[in-house]
């Protein structure tokens, strides 16, 4: 479905205003490629193919930031299921509640104004148990 | 196989500029003249001698034109190399295969910068990143922060262990009198300070500083005849695993493995041959990183073995001797200060502070978030 004349970045856009979180897929590395590209890492294939993800995964690493104004807030990395990471942080829940190895779930995040959409999580149990 | 030679070139003179908070409207290339003015009068050379510049600041896009300018030496070779904090260990290794070439005789590395004047979001403005910027990370601590809570998670270490770090770096600070901290800090001061990125507080983040310095390098044969005991450059490393956290491979596991095995084979020596480290502390959790991923202890060990006072003043192992980017000076891109302070060790001129019969010390940069690691290994005449 990539419009060629996408930036990688445009094209993750896109998905994520339709509601999915896409990442791309390398044959020649045989590895998922998160954040997109136009070539593969390491093997340098224009053979970047992009793909929809089912939305779970695990947190890998998680901190609570503390800004000198406002309240406190959660920063994570997120292992998805099917082998890529991203930054963003888990919502509904207090941010030191957030844990590693704890299952999350993908929403987007639509933010006032003209910025784009973003994914963010929640805790999985509702939708694994499902 | 290197393709330097071992010891081929040597640090003859070492200095810092003014440090800490410096004059009102000093700029980062008045910093780095200075440090260049007080390196060279260190060397017995002058700024006639000097045919290669070799700088970094955050300050200024293009700062090895501005550094040319500044000093009026149109032809002198240029490298303003920047990959963050271990800038200038990568400059030495680069100075180094220059001065084997014949590129320039006198090189000299640079650094100034005025972050505690000017701010430090306007001393390094963060890029837009769109995978990260919507999360607000308090960069670089949240990204330190993560890589700090998987240690935690796999290997147990405490909040108290990265707190020793900081308590190590301020007691050898207090023995230092360029250093920025004055007072005694310890555990608890360091755990109830004002939280930045949990499990950091304040106390666990390097300072926001002033400062700025240079060293000079020559070829050996040259190094033997001159005003001070040379610091020969044994090996070098370096490694780039990732620009930002998220794509670091493992974040327990940094390149300065792979920076300190190619530093090692280089210089021909092990870590039981170092006796004075120097870390990159932008956090408490680098020096448990870089002890265990240098081999100083195993992966995981590194909490217990910063513990108890080990890489304290009267420790088994000498580790920031000058106080570090937690007590003793961080303008934003400190690498060039440990290769001062190493210097001076290997000289012998570190007073309070001197680690006896040190002839071998290992520098090792940290540059951007755990990002670019870059690996030195100095030793005095004993050595070569």
């Amino acid at each position: 479905m990539a419009d060629p004349a996408l930036s990688p970045l445009a094209t993750y856009i896109a998905y994520l205003k339709r509601g999915e979180l896409a990442y791309q897929f390398s044959p020649s590395l045989g590895k998922a490629v998160f954040y997109p590209r136009v070539i593969a890492p390491v093997t340098g294939e224009a053979d970047l193919q992009w793909r929809v993800s089912q939305g779970l995964g695990t947190v890998h690493a998680t901190t609570v930031v503390h800004p000198q104004q406002g309240d406190a807030y959660n920063v994570c990395l997120v292992d998805m299921d099917e082998g890529f990471r991203l930054m963003s942080r888990v919502e509904d829940i207090a941010p030191a509640a957030v844990k590693i190895g704890m299952r999350v779930a993908f929403r987007v995040h639509t933010p006032d104004g003209d910025e784009d959409p973003y994914p963010v999580f929640t805790p999985a149990a509702a939708q694994e148990a499902a | 196989m290197s393709p330097v030679k071992r010891g081929s070139v040597a640090i003859v003179g070492a200095a810092e500029s003014d440090l800490g908070a410096v004059a009102a409207l000093m700029s980062p290339m008045d910093l780095m003249a200075q440090g260049i003015h007080r390196a060279l009068l260190d060397a017995g050379l002058t700024l006639r001698d000097v045919d290669g510049l070799f700088c970094a600041t955050t300050q200024a896009r293009t700062s090895a034109m501005s550094l040319v300018e500044y000093l009026g030496l149109p032809n002198a070779y240029t490298d303003s190399t920047i990959v963050g904090g271990s800038s200038f260990e990568v400059h030495v290794a680069h100075a180094h295969a220059a001065l084997e070439a014949g590129l320039c005789s006198v090189a000299v590395v640079a650094y100034g910068s005025t972050q505690r004047t000017v701010g430090r979001r306007a001393a390094s403005a963060r890029e837009f990143n769109p995978y990260e910027t919507p999360y607000k990370p308090f960069l670089p601590a949240t990204a330190y922060a993560m890589a700090a809570s998987r240690h935690m998670h796999e290997y147990g270490t405490t909040r108290e262990q990265m707190a020793a770090v900081a308590v190590a770096a301020r007691q050898w600070a207090l023995l230092n009198p360029a250093a920025w901290e004055k007072k005694p800090l310890t555990i608890e001061d360091v755990l109830n300070a004002r939280k930045i990125s949990d499990p950091f507080t304040v106390r666990d983040i390097c300072l926001v500083t002033d400062g700025g310095g240079a060293i000079v390098l020559v070829r050996a044969d040259r190094a033997k005849a001159m005003k001070q005991k040379p610091v020969y450059v044994l090996g070098s490393g370096q490694s780039i695993t990732h620009a930002s956290i998220t794509s670091m491979p493992v974040l327990t596991h940094t390149g300065a493995i792979e920076a300190g095995r190619q530093a090692y084979a280089a210089a021909g020596i092990k870590p039981s041959d170092v006796k004075v480290l120097a870390l990159y502390d932008a956090f408490t959790i680098n020096t448990i990183l870089f002890l265990e991923d240098l081999g100083f202890c195993a992966k995981g060990e590194g909490g217990p073995f910063v513990a108890d006072g080990r890489i304290a003043p009267g420790g088994a192992l000498a580790v920031n001797t000058n106080g570090g980017g937690l007590s003793y000076c961080h303008p934003g891109m400190y690498g060039l200060f440990l290769l001062i302070e190493a210097v001076r060790q290997l000289r012998g001129t570190c007073d309070k502070r001197q680690v006896a019969g040190a002839e071998v010390a290992l520098v090792h940069g940290n540059g951007g978030v755990l990002s670019a690691q870059a690996t030195t290994i100095l030793g005095n005449a004993a050595t070569v």
